[in-house]
């Protein structure tokens, strides 16, 4: 049973802008946002069968329900995130502390390296693929794959609305991803034309709706709402597929899996 | 033809990334070039591969927007080193290795910090000795054993010529150009009003680099109104210019042939024979001049006003006179030492010495060569002298031109 890290978004909102899906203007509802949430736990921990641990929500860090951008977990090593923006960087202790109460071997990055966790770095059989330019610095690239010995592939990202690998790429197994080309550029789109033997091609307006931020497990995914088609897509490939509704979050820029952290 | 480079270095997945082709498009996209000087391609997919490059760019401009683009791709600028230095193995023995100048502008990194190298001379070695002697251009035949002697090329910069606003204009427009068919009298207005700058601004000396067709074409008049009018600062020549010259003040005549006649005078041939051999007899030049022998012309204006000059002797020359250099070695390190200074160079006639001059110039000194063959004008272009302007025409109309424009 896979185990993921999730935080309760008592205290979301949006209440700074640093992507541009976020606009103070567009209030998130509360009320809404906790619905979603617990819709999102009952599907992962339901359906996927996921065993889900639960990080202590922190007043003044609304974007800590974004666990995926805690760091990156690989065996009983974790690799703490350093945040590009200031607005993120106080979730970093949080995040350090609770992984060392766990148990894990804290093992940081250059403090001068920007790098996102697992926004920016997804794991597709025996290798990392990972995004870099708006968040993550490709130079944190090469430690990771020392640190990991696992090779790393850079993608550079070219959307800002795709600010994070994870919001445009989403591993399925180990020899398939789903991912949504116009987000990278060409090199990049060839590495994982080339690496990735079995690719699933959102259109633009489910992409848009955060098809790839999807939790995937075990031949079964929950994905937002309202992305019909990259459904049937996953679905043709034998995938069991279930749309869970996460408006509230999309107004900060994230969906699933962003709200999710994979713990191995 | 140096130019603008920095070492670049690129880890990590780099060939299964494409970031390693991603980055030599880039340097080639933002019109510059690169070199690639090692790369170690991982054994296996999971090993990471490492690449230095070069890149070079036309200019610092350029060489800065590419470095920070393949910043972004994780290429980093690797800090230089400090130039390698050995000492000379022996008196007039450059070490293995040495680093053979360009006359560019160039730098060069001693404990952390770059210093510009002086008395910049093409083919030659940088000397590094440390203290309050700064890094400078040394010629084979300088160097003593044990002096310090930079190896190799890292640690050394060459800067591609950088064109002030005074250097722009007549030079840039006609930048290593000798053409017979363009409008000689405009470029010889261009050409004064350099000259005129270069007096008013103080921006350095005028060196004349002259041959002896100046004297027999008649044109020795004209270049003493030059001289008379203050645009004569250096003057680099043979036993021939100055054996005719003075020929002409006490006969007349050049190589025999009357200057104001045109006809040769009988016995004419033995004319400059002649006059050799009286400045010989006064003891020299100047001793001629102080006897009142000679009381006229280039090389009399040349001792009444102190200007320094250099006459360098040939295998050729008859006497020759007395302040005739003939050990080359010699003339050639007196010839660096007039340099200093020296902003603008005009060289008339002479291929001999024009190119033994052209060759000594640091890139930086804007020149003129004037010639009447084209080959000769094309060739001192083509010597890496930058700044060169090239002017295929017969002496005397040059300078009677010149000395017209420069009195307006």
């Amino acid at each position: 049973m896979r185990r993921v890290l999730m935080c309760p978004p008592d205290h979301f909102g949006v209440e700074y802008e640093i992507n541009p899906w976020m606009s103070r203007g567009r209030r998130v509802d509360r009320a809404k946002a906790e619905r979603q949430w617990r819709d999102l736990y009952d599907l992962l921990g339901d359906k996927l069968g996921l065993s889900i641990s639960l990080l202590r929500p922190r007043k003044g860090l609304p974007d800590l329900v974004f666990t995926a951008n805690a760091g990156l977990v690989h065996g009983d090593a974790f690799l703490p995130s350093n945040f590009r923006y200031m607005e993120r960087r106080g979730e970093e202790p949080v995040f350090r502390q609770w992984f060392e109460k766990e148990g894990y071997r804290i093992r940081p990055l250059p403090p001068d390296l920007f790098f996102e966790g697992e926004g920016d770095v997804l794991r597709v059989g025996d290798r990392l693929f990972a995004g870099y330019r708006f968040r993550s610095d490709i130079r944190s690239h090469e430690w990771i794959s020392k640190m990991l010995g696992l090779p790393v592939l850079s993608l550079e990202l070219v959307d800002d609305r795709f600010y994070h690998l994870d919001t445009c790429f989403c591993p399925l197994s180990d020899d398939a991803a789903a991912y949504y080309p116009p987000a990278f550029d060409l090199y990049g789109r060839r590495v994982i034309d080339e690496g990735i033997r079995r690719k699933v091609l959102p259109p633009t307006d489910d992409a848009l709706r955060f098809a790839c931020n999807a939790v995937v497990a075990d031949r079964k995914a929950v994905i937002p709402a309202g992305c019909g088609t990259f459904r049937k897509l996953l679905e043709g490939l034998g995938y069991e597929v279930w749309e869970t509704e996460l408006s509230e979050f999309i107004k900060a820029g994230g969906a699933a899996k962003c709200l999710t952290l994979f713990l191995d | 033809m140096g130019t603008y480079s920095r070492v670049i270095e690129l880890r990590g997945h780099i060939i299964d990334s494409l970031t390693f082709p991603k980055v030599l498009d880039e340097i080639l996209d933002h019109g510059a070039d690169y070199e690639t000087e090692e790369i170690s391609i991982g054994r296996t997919r999971r090993d990471a591969s490492r690449a230095r490059i070069r890149v070079t760019a036309p200019s610092e401009e350029v060489l800065d927007r590419v470095l920070a683009h393949v910043r972004r791709l994780g290429a980093e600028a690797i800090e230089e080193g400090d130039a390698a230095v050995l000492p000379a193995p022996a008196d007039g023995v450059f070490p293995e290795g040495f680093y053979a100048t360009t006359n560019l502008p160039t730098r060069v990194r001693i404990e952390g910090r770059w210093l510009d190298v002086e008395d910049l001379c093409m083919d030659s070695a940088i000397r590094v000795r440390g203290g309050s002697d700064r890094p400078r251009c040394v010629k084979m035949y300088e160097v003593r054993a044990g002096d310090p002697i930079v190896v190799g090329y890292e640690g050394v910069r060459v800067e591609p010529q950088r064109k002030a606003p005074l250097e722009r204009g007549l030079f840039e427009f006609m930048s290593s150009t000798a053409s017979p068919e363009k409008s000689k009298e405009r470029i010889i207005r261009d050409i004064a009003g350099e000259m005129r700058e270069t007096k008013r601004s103080g921006a350095g000396k005028i060196l004349w680099v002259l041959g002896p067709a100046v004297v027999h074409t008649g044109a020795r008049e004209s270049f003493c109104r030059i001289l008379d009018a203050g645009y004569v600062d250096v003057v680099f020549a043979g036993n021939g210019l100055a054996a005719h010259d003075i020929e002409a003040s006490l006969y007349g005549t050049s190589l025999g042939v009357s200057i104001t006649g045109g006809k040769p005078v009988p016995r004419g041939h033995e004319h400059h024979l002649r006059a050799i051999n009286a400045v010989r007899a006064a003891g020299g030049i100047g001793r001629a001049v102080e006897a009142g022998l000679l009381k006229d012309g280039i090389m009399y204006r040349l001792e009444r006003k102190g200007i320094p000059y250099v006459l360098s002797g040939s295998v050729r020359d008859d006497g020759p006179l007395p302040e005739v250099i003939t050990d080359s070695v010699k003339a050639q390190a007196r010839m660096r030492e007039l340099f200093r200074g020296v902003s603008m160079a005009v060289m008339v006639a002479t291929m001999l010495h024009s190119i033994a001059a052209g060759n000594l110039l640091p890139a930086a000194v804007r020149t003129v060569c004037v010639d009447i063959s084209t080959e000769m004008v094309t060739k001192l272009a083509d010597r890496g002298t930058h700044q060169s302007l090239g002017l295929v025409t017969d002496a005397e109309p040059f300078l009677r031109e010149l000395a017209a424009r420069l009195r307006e």
